[in-house]
């Protein structure tokens, strides 16, 4: 028994525990042994690779060993400095930034790959692929990490031609292959990786605020992707099947979330929403809407025996989870039937909203899905739109010319009072206007969501404090 | 500008037109408010709330003196009287039936608005008093209904034997016959009603009723919400309907009012044929009664034992929360009518609303409005025909076996380019390939249960494991390769952040998730 086989064996056993550990995820009740089950998979696999790093060292074992304690001592500084620092409503964030880890090492052990081992095509190929995936999942996971954290505008980019230039880098990199596969040089490989760069700076760049999930899905697959790629140059199974278990992640990750918003996925990638076109109905149905105060609304929630709230990326914005926690809390101790509805877009991640709420400890089991909860809406007594637009758009179900027709919605307005919390009568992130706003059934809540549901807790506490 | 809230003066009346919360709803709209001492008492508002809530308190005079009176009931003679020239009434009038008063309005040049008059459209429900004294009115019906009815609406199985639930048939599903089913099916009776408008049978329905379905008797769908007069077919089998239900029925709501008048819909013969001890209530007996028997304002037992009820006065019977709705009315209405919120009142006659309800302005009478287009149920689309959505269909079909056939022949194609490849390839390459497909498939249907609520938490946790590529770097790092090792070393340490930064941010999220406490 060699070490390089006491090392494959352990690979095996990490791999089975990543499976097990992403099918532990799948529900609550396992998720934290899921968790578990990685951590130990990935500490068994280290301490192999560790062990085989030492013995085939080319140079002193000692140097070796230092550089690699050095590299757990940046990783789990950092690592663990970001972990227990981030903010929930950061996540987007902090995943992007860590995609573009996973992107960089693809490159570099790519190029490393090519500075080591000797030339043949099928290896060649691998090589090319890894980097190209790498380059693109690094740079693209960048400038997600600056749109979602507000870094630069997340409005979409719109170059002329946009499509015709990344058909034009795709071909040029091919044009690239040609040429390495012919010389086994390194200039067209960096030539190439250079045009992946821009190609993945590009294709976010492209892509606007709103389809953020999609994109952070995506890229989570393109991470995966990568590594894959990485272990298919290496010969290495472990990274082959990680790589695949997160590439495959991803990709279901990014159908789920196009098939929320009713849209192909090349359409999302290709960029900005609505742009081919469909955006005449922009200006869409007028009329008068009603404005509530948030007294009136604690007066409506008081009386109400049922209370549907739906989160949207704007409660996010103004971190407007926590009172919203103390709201449920204070109408569930009122003996109000009080659950959540969650769209699978909403936020800038997928789940996005499930995070924030447990953050702000609201019981899971409260927290439904737009299919669980869709039907209950006609028995509601109140729902409080909080922060959502495009999810709760009737016209998506009823106006067949709409940009958002086909695209399912939570259907609050069968609901006897909607109460929709809203900064001002702007439209959403499709850029059509909300009928909902204009039902006999809705009224509107404007100003900060954070202030106004401190006030609608402020106004139950006096109402409680007269009652008593 | 200054807001009156007058004490009604009709005998009876318990209604105030404005609530302490109403009156700071005004105040908040840049106008001052004089209420009329006592104004509320009745409706269980006192001087002081109003006072707290920012009114002034003042006698009549003061109170019928302001820029603008608003009341619930018509202002009698001596109140007209009292209006300064050019102040704004806005209360109930029935300017139809009431052209005297309209009149006395116009020639003291006041603005007359008619709560009565507002049009019946979605827009103005918000200011609708009608919908409002209805709907209070329909609740109270099935009160007065219990108090008559010797029996428990809900059905009880006890000890000492069982009790039917009490059959209430209601006439009429507007808005207070509506409330009335809502009210009666929450106090446990089985619930039946009846619409000559089919469009109403969802609504019905939605409130726990059971729509009496009779073809024959009921009409087309009808354009300004009110029900059109019948043929005499149609009234006939309407007629047989209210028979047969009201003979099965303890308790018979009727709430047929249609402008002001009441049609018959219960006949002398009909109440003959009830169970003694069953009740009628007349919400129809201000406009003479629906039942033949009804006393407007009393309660009347027929020879067999049925109990009539024609109280006129039902919204009154709950003076609190009629007094508090009617309140919320005005405000919107105020609302409307004060754009800048500053106070000051600015009517547009453009406007289909305000105009509608203007029954005197200027010393002009505005009485009748033009008539208002509305819908109460849209109309029917101009859908394509039959033929063409078969064709369509058809053309669905076709085009998506086309789709799915040019597929299939895409599976293929790429199928057979797979295999050409992966023969020329060595076979550890294939090997490494094998793995790695079935890894995709694998993690396919291994992710494709994870539920939404933990896909942030998947990311997280993806993110670490894909910092595995750290293995790669790691054995790159002992290369004697200067270049190489330096590359491995910012790989691995980058992925390195991965790896811990993922799990412990995963960890740390799986914390948070909490089960409700049982």
């Amino acid at each position: 028994m060699t070490l390089t086989s006491l090392a494959q064996a352990t690979y095996v056993v990490a791999a089975v525990l990543f499976v097990l550990s992403l099918a532990g995820l799948s529900k609550q009740e396992t998720a934290r042994r899921g968790n578990m089950l990685g951590m130990v998979g990935m500490v068994l696999a280290l301490a192999a690779t560790v062990v085989l790093a030492l013995d085939v060292s080319e140079r002193s074992v000692l140097v070796t060993a230092l550089l690699i304690a050095c590299v757990f001592a940046i990783g789990a500084s950092v690592g663990i400095w970001r972990a227990r620092t981030v903010e929930m409503t950061q996540m987007p964030e902090l995943i992007a930034i860590l995609h573009s880890f996973v992107g960089l090492a693809a490159v570099l052990v790519g190029v490393n790959s090519h500075l080591t081992e000797s030339a043949d095509a099928v290896h060649q190929v691998e090589v090319f692929l890894g980097i190209f995936i790498g380059a693109v999942t690094f740079t693209g996971s960048i400038v997600a990490y600056l749109k979602l954290s507000a870094k630069i505008k997340s409005n979409p980019l719109m170059l002329p031609g946009r499509n015709l230039l990344n058909l034009g880098a795709i071909l040029a990199s091919a044009g690239l292959l040609a040429w390495y596969l012919a010389s086994h040089s390194i200039v067209p490989l960096l030539l190439m990786t250079v045009i992946a760069l821009a190609l993945g700076v590009h294709l976010v760049a492209a892509i606007g605020g709103g389809d953020m999930p999609v994109v952070v899905s995506m890229l989570n697959s393109y991470s995966g992707w990568a590594a894959a790629a990485a272990g298919l140059m290496l010969s290495n199974d472990l990274l082959i099947v990680t790589g695949a278990l997160v590439g495959s992640s991803g990709a279901i990750l990014s159908y789920l979330m196009c098939k929320a918003m009713n849209r192909a996925f090349l359409s999302v990638i290709l960029g900005g929403f609505g742009a081919e076109g469909g955006k005449a109905a922009a200006a869409g149905p007028e009329g008068e809407h009603r404005e509530v105060s948030a007294t009136e609304v604690a007066d409506m929630l008081a009386a109400a025996r049922s209370v549907v709230i739906v989160p949207g990326y704007g409660m996010a914005v103004a971190k407007a989870q926590y009172p919203v926690a103390d709201l449920v809390d204070k109408l569930r101790a009122h003996g109000v039937t009080v659950r959540f509805g969650v769209h699978p877009v909403a936020g800038r991640l997928p789940g996005h909203m499930n995070v924030l709420l447990a953050e702000a400890r609201v019981p899971y089991d409260i927290v439904l899905e737009m299919d669980e909860i869709n039907d209950d809406f006609p028995e509601t007594d109140v729902v409080l739109v909080i922060g959502a637009n495009d999810v709760v758009n009737p016209s998506a179900l009823e106006d067949p010319g709409s940009p958002l027709a086909g695209m399912p919605v939570l259907e609050v307005w069968k609901a006897a009072q909607c109460i929709v919390f809203k900064r001002s009568m702007a439209t959403g992130y499709a850029g059509v206007q909300n009928p909902l706003f204009f039902r006999e059934n809705s009224a509107m809540l404007f100003g900060d969501a954070k202030t106004q549901v401190e006030e609608i807790l402020t106004a139950l506490r006096v109402g409680e404090g007269a009652s008593a | 500008m200054r807001i009156g809230v007058p004490a009604e003066t009709r005998a009876g009346e318990r209604l105030v037109a404005a609530s302490p919360a109403s009156v700071a709803g005004l105040i908040k709209l840049g106008y001052d408010v004089t209420v009329e001492s006592s104004a509320g008492t009745q409706a269980s508002f006192l001087d002081e709330q109003y006072v707290a809530a920012g009114a002034t308190l003042g006698d009549a005079a003061a109170a019928w003196s302001a820029d603008i009176v608003t009341c619930v009931n018509s202002p009698a003679d001596a109140d007209v009287a009292r209006l300064t020239t050019g102040a704004t009434l806005v209360s109930m009038m029935s300017p139809q039936s009431n052209p005297a008063l309209v009149e006395a309005l116009n020639a003291r040049s006041v603005t007359a608005l008619a709560l009565d008059a507002v049009p019946r459209i979605s827009r103005a429900q918000a200011i609708d008093v009608l919908s409002t004294l209805s709907n209070v009115a329909g609740y109270r019906a099935v009160i007065e209904a219990a108090e008559q009815y010797g029996g428990m609406f809900t059905g009880q199985v006890t000890a000492a034997g069982k009790t039917a639930p009490a059959t209430v048939f209601i006439i009429g599903a507007g808005v207070a016959g509506l409330a009335a089913i809502g009210a009666a099916s929450s106090l446990g009776a089985q619930v039946r009603a009846f619409d000559v408008r089919p469009e109403v049978a969802e609504q019905i329905e939605s409130m726990g009723g059971v729509f009496v379905s009779a073809p024959e008797a009921q009409q087309e769908v009808s354009a300004d919400g009110y029900a059109k007069p019948l043929t005499q077919e149609q009234q006939d089998a309407a007629m047989r309907v209210y028979a047969a239900e009201a003979a099965k029925a303890d308790v018979v709501i009727t709430t047929a009012l249609v402008r002001g008048t009441a049609p018959t819909t219960i006949t002398a013969e009909m109440v003959a044929g009830m169970r003694p001890g069953s009740v009628v209530v007349d919400l129809a007996a201000s406009g003479g009664g629906n039942c033949e028997l009804t006393v407007p304002g009393e309660v009347v037992t027929s020879d067999n034992g049925v109990t009539i009820v024609g109280y006129t006065d039902l919204t009154s019977r709950m003076p609190r929360h009629t007094s508090q709705l009617f309140g919320t009315n005005i405000v919107h209405l105020m609302a409307l009518l004060t754009p800048a919120k500053d106070g000051v009142l600015a009517l547009d006659l453009d406007d289909q609303v305000q105009r509608g309800m203007t029954v005197a302005h200027a010393g002009e009478i505005l009485w009748p409005p033009p008539p208002v287009a509305v819908s109460a149920a849209p109309a029917a689309p101009q859908g394509p025909s039959e033929e063409e959505l078969v064709a369509q269909a058809l053309a669905a079909h076709e085009s998506a076996q086309r789709k799915a056939r040019r597929r299939s022949i895409g599976y293929g194609l790429g199928a057979v380019a797979a295999l050409l490849l992966l023969s020329v390839a060595d076979s550890a390459t294939v090997q490494h390939l094998t793995v790695f497909a079935l890894a995709v498939i694998v993690g396919f249907y291994v992710i494709s249960n994870v539920k939404h609520s933990l896909h942030t938490p998947l990311m997280s946790q993806t993110n670490a494991i894909s910092g595995i590529i750290l293995v790669g770097a790691l054995l790159q790092i002992g290369s004697s390769n200067a270049v190489v090792s330096t590359l491995a070393f910012i790989a691995a340490a980058v992925a390195s952040i991965n790896i811990f930064g993922g799990f412990l941010v995963t960890y740390r999220m799986l914390g948070m998730f909490r089960k409700d406490a049982p």
